[in-house]
């Protein structure tokens, strides 16, 4: 069975709608993956084992009548979407045991094509961290290397589809956090354009930036979830009347024409020379296939961090004041008062990356700050989304490095924030602007992966996953399973 | 030193959307404790807010009919803060760009009163006190509701010309149609900014917020009592704190509110869940053309077309359901001297026995118009009607059954009247010489002895005649 | 920029945090290397630049005024720490 764990999750619809496998064989071997490999990676803040084989029971007597190339796939959701009735707790203790009284847009609509899901992924609180450490249930592991981090916030996202727990994942993406674990765990991911899928139930961390998006194997895998989850939603009223459903039935892999641009700052100072010499190499197989790449100048990304986290941390201190101990979730167990009952709930249930940023966005917000910071953030993200319309006037995509490196080890990455918050360097600018973006295994490094990522111009999606499955068509990286020789 | 009292106001005024401003539940008033709350307006996590178009439809109306300047760019913005009444700890509003600013009012008088500026948020929800247990209980079924905030400039001097800004805001807004403007029910809301300065001083001084006033009545007394305890103060050489007090209707006084916290600081920024809102010309022509008939021109018609008096048209349009009764009456055939009669004597008066608003008078106009035709008929007298009118009102019964139930049909029969202006001379004979000796008090004397012995169910003319005739016959 | 132990204290309060005396100090040097370094801003010219809230030219996304039957209830409250039979419950805070 543990051919199946190596199947892509088409490759396992396929298989599930031939007749091949059935939909409780495939999630009984998920599980049984995870039963193994969970204790030392803890992907999983909740696990639904029960509920997913009910499910794929239920599941198995439409198989013929399934209209998603998904249908019976087993997959898992980050903690911070919500899924009715099942725990959703952002990896957070302040909201304790908090079970939502409803489904997320992209939940429902996972439902709707008939996908099992079998549970939900561990992260950073609040999606607030690169390491998926600061989450309050322990950090997860990297499959490729279980000293190593996964990377974060979606870390139990990467961790659980590296390591053949899910055929994929829902993550979310405010800076990174699909894309920055993805490339550490050597699997897909892509953050769609801003306004794509819809944020209906997805738990905020910072409402302009946030964006749900798939973690896979494959661009493939990736275009079908899209193909799924992506088109305007009534509750959302930042969701695009975009048309959806098309991406997978446009993957053909000619690239011929393509003009991928390099920003050459994208390759400076703090760059490994392992991970810039991979995306490099990446740009080559690219312009095998027929695309013409050139490296351009891209000055503003200089000011992509601190734009990101004034707008990022001032929307989090707003969006993450409603966690009061009054309404869900956990409170203190003394108090005087009701300053009292506000001050120790949130003091003792958040974890400190949270207040920090909780405190940071108080700031930029505050009396006689706002125009210094926030209002000055908003004006360069102005200019930033400006030079990307440039910037695509001459190319059709661009080509950067997912992190400046690989993953690091556990409890290197905490103890210096800016450090830190630094990192997220070449995934900020694609959230700023609103724009789609992928990462992709393209190498590794002392055995562990290096990711290359790949920007599009808003609802550029088909292009950047046909040069993503053009990349993967004449690449294996994303076929290597931490657990040994690909098999194929 | 004479002194100088300077007002301004912020109206907070509930519109009437069938559904909250960022979620589809009913705004309906009353309710058992939050039964009109879902994910949105609870402020659960990964909930979204979208606006309702009539929210913006109304605010935009009201803008125009205060005169003011449409914002064709507008937006929402979050004002944080934390408090029990507000689930999400932030409240939507609008500070950036509120939808509407520069506008004007005539209060009469000749005065005008600058708009500053009209902007749209959500209400919060209600907080109740349990004694027993001594914590507070929250319900959030008010939390969402659409909220037009209306800030005029420093323009009052006078607690009168704010009462008479009040009431032409009211009248404004209902006739438009955006709100109710119930003060019962707190749907019109006012907080009273005030200071005082020397007579003839350009200067403004320090202000004091006034707040929980909730009658008209509450607002003119807070502003009497407030002016004059600043007065004090400066006369005795202290100084006005900038503070928030609050109104207490029992004593008669305002007192300061305890101080929050911390300073307010309420880091308002950009909602980046709600999209810009952009009007265009076209839209804001159509809601001027839609713009219904005001009180002002209903006042001019109702001259014209009927003939009343300037007087009473001002207190029938003085209130739009007031208006449309008298319209609905006149409808069904009353005439509308007889209508406006009915309305300016025995409906205001029972309206104001019941401190009630015209708005929830549960008489219907078919009742009244009834009423007012069987006088006309003759088969009621005007007294005996008052009887009637006051017996259905609160239920609006029906009243040909309370006439019949009760035998107050007039008597028609002049024979009737006869045999009791006959037994009337006989019973008071000391009375019909007493008017023959010129005392005319006794001939009233002798048509009440005739009413009594009929139950006044007769014509009073009818007896009238009778009792002349006979005074004259003998 | 410089961050105080006062400012710390200031924004703390303002978001109902309470950081232990020990913490203050190191809060207040990690929030100023992080504010420093946010301070990159001022060397880009914005003068004129339309402050940009939202990504997309998106506007106008209304939804009609009709009514949807609200929550059960028991199901808004079933995860309140403190409640009863029909209210969420807080020390007192009404005047």
């Amino acid at each position: 069975m543990k051919e199946l764990l190596e199947l892509s999750a088409l490759e396992l619809g396929a298989a599930i709608r031939a007749g091949d496998v059935s939909i409780a064989e495939a999630t009984q071997t998920a599980l049984d993956a995870m039963a193994e490999r969970e204790p030392s990676l803890n992907c999983f803040i909740t696990a639904a084992g029960e509920q997913a084989m009910a499910r794929a029971q239920a599941l198995q007597a439409g198989v013929k009548e399934a209209k998603s190339p998904l249908y019976g796939v087993p997959m898992a959701i980050k903690d911070n979407i919500c899924t009715k009735g099942v725990k959703t707790c952002c990896a957070s203790k302040i909201l304790g045991d908090f079970a939502p009284p409803y489904d997320a847009a992209v939940t429902e609509r996972m439902a709707e094509a008939g996908a099992v899901s079998l549970g939900k992924l561990n992260m950073d609180e609040f999606a607030m961290g690169s390491t998926t450490e600061t989450s309050f249930y322990g950090p997860t592991r990297n499959p490729w290397d279980t000293s190593r981090v996964p990377g974060g916030s979606s870390g139990g996202a990467a961790a659980a589809v590296a390591a053949r727990a899910c055929w994929f994942a829902l993550g979310s993406d405010t800076g990174g956090s699909i894309r920055q674990p993805a490339s550490f765990c050597g699997v897909t991911g892509i953050k769609p354009t801003y306004g794509s899928v819809s944020r209906y139930g997805l738990i905020a961390y910072a409402s302009s930036l946030d964006q749900i998006g798939p973690l896979a194997r494959t661009a493939a895998d990736c275009a079908a979830v899209l193909d799924a989850i992506q088109g305007r939603d009534r509750r959302d009223a930042t969701s695009l009347d975009v048309p959806a459903g098309s991406l997978l039935s446009r993957l053909t892999g000619d690239i011929r024409g393509m003009k991928i641009g390099l920003p050459s700052q994208c390759f400076g100072e703090g760059l490994e020379p392992q991970v810039a010499d991979a995306v490099k190499a990446t740009a080559a197989v690219l312009e095998a296939r027929g695309a013409r790449v050139e490296t351009f100048s891209f000055p503003l990304m200089k000011y992509m961090v601190p734009t990101y986290y004034i707008i990022a941390c001032a929307e989090a201190s707003s969006n993450l004041s409603r966690y009061d101990g009054v309404k869900y979730g956990w409170r203190a167990p003394e108090y005087e008062d009701l300053t009292d009952l506000y001050c120790r709930t949130r003091t003792e249930g958040f974890g400190s990356e949270v207040k920090r940023r909780i405190l940071l966005g108080t700031f930029v917000l505050s009396s006689g700050y706002y125009d210094a910071y926030y209002k000055k953030a908003l004006q360069v993200k102005a200019l930033i989304k400006e030079a990307f319309d440039r910037a695509f006037e001459q190319y059709d995509l661009l080509l950067t490095p997912v992190s400046p490196t690989t993953a690091p080890k556990l409890g290197e990455s905490l103890s210096e924030a800016l450090k830190m918050y630094l990192s997220d360097i070449y995934t900020v600018p694609a959230n700023l602007a609103g724009l789609p973006a992928l990462s992709m295994p393209c190498g590794f490094d002392g055995g562990v992966p290096i990711g290359a990522q790949l920007i599009g111009p808003a609802l550029g999606e088909a292009a950047v996953l046909n040069a993503a499955h053009a990349f993967q068509l004449d690449t294996d990286y994303h076929r290597r399973s931490p657990y040994g020789k690909e098999v194929k | 030193m004479t002194w100088e009292t300077v007002i301004g106001l912020e109206t907070h005024v509930e519109l009437s959307t069938a559904t909250k401003i960022f979620c589809s539940c009913t705004t309906a008033f009353g309710g058992a404790p939050n039964t009109h709350c879902c994910p949105v307006c609870t402020g659960m996590p990964g909930a979204l807010p979208v606006l309702n178009e009539k929210v913006l439809e109304f605010a935009v109306k009201a803008g125009l009919a205060l005169g003011c300047e449409i914002t064709k760019k507008s937006r929402f913005d979050r004002k944080n803060y934390f408090y029990p009444d507000l689930p999400k700890a932030y409240q939507i509003s609008q500070l950036y760009l509120p939808i509407a600013r520069n506008g004007r009012v005539d209060i009469g008088g000749g005065k005008t009163v600058g708009i500053h500026e009209l902007h749209m948020e959500e209400d919060a929800g209600k907080l109740v006190h349990d004694p027993w247990t001594d914590q507070t209980c929250c319900d959030y079924n008010r939390c969402g509701v659409p909220l037009i905030e209306i800030v005029t400039e420093p323009d009052f001097r006078t607690a009168e010309e704010v009462i008479a800004y009040l009431e032409q805001l009211r009248s404004t807004l209902q006739y438009l149609g955006v709100s109710d403007c119930k003060m019962q029910e707190g749907s019109l809301r006012c907080d009273v900014n005030l200071s005082v300065r020397p007579a003839g001083s350009t200067e403004l001084g320090t202000r004091t917020e006034m707040k929980n006033l909730n009658s008209f009545k509450a607002i003119s007394r807070a502003i009497q009592y407030e002016s004059r305890r600043q007065i004090e103060l400066l006369e005795e050489g202290k100084r006005v704190v900038q503070e928030t007090r609050r109104w207490d209707e029992n004593k008669d006084a305002t007192y300061a509110m305890r101080s929050k916290e911390n300073a307010q600081d309420y880091r308002y920024f950009p909602d980046p869940d709600l999209p810009p809102v952009e009007l265009s010309q076209e839209y804001l022509y159509r809601l001027l053309a839609a713009q219904p008939e005001m009180a002002p021109a209903r006042m001019e018609r109702y001259q014209r077309q009927f003939g009343l008096p300037a007087y009473d048209t001002e207190m029938i349009t003085s209130q739009k359901a007031l208006s449309d009764f008298f319209e609905a009456v006149v409808d069904l055939g009353a005439p509308a001297k007889q209508a406006s009669n009915w309305i300016m004597g025995e409906v205001l008066r029972a309206l104001s026995a019941r401190g009630m608003e015209a708005a929830d008078m549960p008489l219907s106009p078919a009742t009244l118009a009834r009423l007012i035709a069987l006088v006309a008929e003759g088969r009621l007298n005007r007294n005996t009607a008052v009887t009637v009118f006051e017996a259905v009102f609160d239920s609006d019964g029906d009243v040909d059954a309370y006439v019949a139930e009760h035998g107050l049909e007039q008597i028609q029969d002049g024979s009737l009247v006869e045999a009791a202006v006959d037994k009337a001379f006989a019973d008071n004979p000391k009375s019909v010489a007493d008017y023959r000796a010129g005392k005319e008090k006794a001939f009233g004397f002798l048509v009440g002895q005739v009413m009594r012995q009929l139950k006044g169910k007769a014509d009073p003319k009818a007896v009238n005649e009778a009792v002349r005739r006979k005074l004259t016959e003998q | 920029m410089k961050i105080t132990e006062e400012l710390v204290d200031y924004v703390s309060t303002l978001s109902r945090l309470r950081l232990p005396q020990e913490e203050k100090a190191k809060m207040a040097g990690e929030l100023e290397q992080i504010v420093t370094y946010m301070d990159t801003l001022n060397t880009l010219d914005t003068d004129g630049v339309e402050p940009m809230s939202h990504t997309f030219p998106l506007k106008n996304v209304l939804r009609a005024d009709e009514v949807v039957p609200s929550a059960d209830r028991e199901v808004l409250l079933s995860g309140a720490p403190d409640r009863d039979e029909e209210t969420f419950r807080v020390p007192k805070a009404v005047e």
